[in-house]
């Protein structure tokens, strides 16, 4: 299932499923994240799959490319290994404090806005990743029509909790951070905790998610 | 705890970038937790040989300007690495302190970290034990996504830094050091070298670029000339590791360090080298960085060249 194992640097490899972003290179990129997660091998010290990629750091003073790149090669992965998954039910509320872009998504896809909202919140989300900050989930796949690019000039500030869109994504901001998705809007639900150590994550690759359209009453009921 | 049995600094002045560090939190990446970590892991080693601690004792990190501390307590020795300037603060007097060097503190006393020179990062420690919490197995300070002690937040005035545990049994040691600089980035040609017209793969290694103020743990922003790319400025969003070049949509090329976002959607021209990591960012702002191309086999015996120039130093403390 990997097409082509490369160097990323001197202190990682990069495996390569393919080229296109779809469920099922997505499913073989998480089988073998969990697959050798669960080996835990001696000098490993990083696995970052993505939708397409997997990449594995390790510790130069262990491994060197090529001694790693055969063992890795060499892992069989069964057909029937099956991925845990779960469905996830995440409030949002799309008021207009928190549907920062919805004006920018009207005018962009040429549909009103609770045309928009109907599309977003009826269908399921496949979670593919999640990283670039701690627990934010990369989701898919929006329609064709509800697809466009990200904002030209990213916001500094994205707020905690904002959800958005971009291309054929949908993510969740788990932290204030610099970002340039379009926003729809945002959840109470904390995304990450750092005091669940050994699940900090709400959504992890593979899971479901269902977003539920909540009211600023609701909220603040949550939040509080 | 009572007061009088406590061992302690209180902050006068936080410093810059004051945080805990140790050599970071390992296989987070895929829930985007990075590393962390002692940003210069030589600096970072060399400072718990001297004061004889365990290899992954927590240090106390500083960017620029270091932390003023006056301590309370029974006497404890203290030592600082990197290329930092320093006063010590006794009742005798005021005396300005070497690094590498471990000086004796008695309650009262005062460490006055001025500044680092030419340089951005310096570490400071003790001869024992910070009482620190652990979060997967690190005390190291993430302020980005507020993970570790002082709730994931950089030091502030007044802010007490307790000692747990002081290594009675401990004799006066020092290290002739006087860091190591290099000429040249040396890096390996990334997994997007090819989305790079040929004229801006010649420029990115013939010419210099500058690191710009816009660099702190997470990344280093450089200005420089502009790469060009000639297939597309995003790829799908994928893995990032410490030390990638991508190269932005305006052009410009910008480092990920040890506190970067895990995953990223700019095209990678090239990864610095493992072994030129911690003089990679030990470079100021303002500064002027060449990028050299080195194959991975070169890289992975460089590498191990450092670690062994490493462990010599650690040999030659005394």
């Amino acid at each position: 299932m990997i097409k082509n194992i490369l160097n990323l640097g001197d202190a990682a490899l990069y495996c390569d499923f393919g080229s296109d972003v779809n469920q099922e290179i997505n499913s073989n990129v998480i089988k073998y994240f969990y697959h050798i997660k669960k080996l835990n091998l001696k000098g490993i010290t990083n696995l970052t799959p993505s939708y397409n990629k997997l990449i594995i750091s390790y510790d130069l003073n262990i491994h060197s490319f090529l001694s790693l790149k055969k063992k890795i090669e060499n892992i069989e992965i069964k057909e029937n290994n099956k991925l845990e998954k779960n469905l996830i039910d995440i409030p949002v509320c799309c008021d207009n404090d928190f549907a920062l872009d919805i004006k920018r998504v009207e005018n962009k896809l040429k549909l009103k806005s609770e045309i928009i909202l109907e599309k977003f919140f009826s269908k399921n989300y496949f979670c593919y990743m999640t990283g670039f900050v701690a627990g934010m989930p990369f989701l898919g796949d929006l329609d064709q029509e509800m697809r466009l690019k990200r904002l030209e000039t990213p916001r500094v500030k994205v707020p905690k909790g904002s959800v958005g869109i971009t291309e054929q994504f949908c993510n969740i901001y788990s932290f204030e951070t610099p970002g340039g998705w379009n926003i729809l809007g945002n959840t109470p639900q904390n995304i990450f905790d750092s005091s669940n150590q050994s699940n900090p994550n709400l959504v992890n690759p593979g899971d479901t998610i269902k977003f539920y359209r909540i009211t600023l009453d609701q909220y603040n009921e949550i939040k509080r | 705890m009572k007061s009088k049995d406590r061992n302690y600094f209180k902050i006068l002045r936080a410093g810059i970038n004051t945080t805990y560090q140790d050599l970071g939190r390992n296989n987070l990446y895929h829930i985007g937790i990075p590393f962390s970590g002692a940003m210069d892991k030589r600096n970072f080693q060399l400072l718990n040989s001297l004061l004889q601690n365990d290899y992954n004792s927590p240090v106390i990190e500083f960017a620029y300007q270091g932390p003023h501390l006056k301590y309370f307590g029974k006497d404890i020795f203290f030592c600082i690495s990197g290329n930092v300037s320093f006063k010590i603060i006794t009742k005798e007097g005021v005396i300005d302190g070497n690094s590498y060097q471990c000086y004796l503190l008695k309650n009262g006393d005062e460490v006055d970290i001025r500044s680092t020179n030419k340089s951005v990062y310096g570490y400071f420690s003790i001869n024992g034990t910070f009482g620190v919490d652990y979060y997967w197995g690190s005390c190291s300070i993430n302020t980005q996504a507020q993970i570790g002690p002082n709730n994931g937040n950089k030091f502030s005035k007044n802010l007490e830094i307790e000692i747990i545990d002081i290594n009675n049994s401990f004799n006066k040691r020092k290290l002739d050091y006087f860091g190591s600089t290099i000429e040249n980035i040396r890096v390996i040609k990334g997994t997007n070298y090819d989305y790079f017209s040929e004229s801006s793969q010649n420029k990115f290694f013939k010419e210099s670029f500058k690191i710009t103020k816009l660099s702190d743990r997470m990344g280093m922003r450089l200005e420089g000339p502009k790469i060009e790319n000639i297939v597309d400025p995003n790829i799908k969003s994928e893995g990032l590791v410490k030390g990638v070049i991508q190269i932005t949509s305006a052009g410009d090329p910008i480092i990920m360090l040890s506190d970067h976002g895990t995953i990223g959607g700019y095209p990678k021209i090239a990864t610095v080298i493992s072994a030129d990591y911690d003089r990679l960012v030990q470079l100021t702002p303002g500064s002027n960085i060449k990028f050299k191309d080195v194959n991975l086999e070169d890289a992975e015996t460089l590498y191990k060249l450092y670690q062994m120039e490493t462990n010599n130093l650690i040999s030659q403390i005394k």
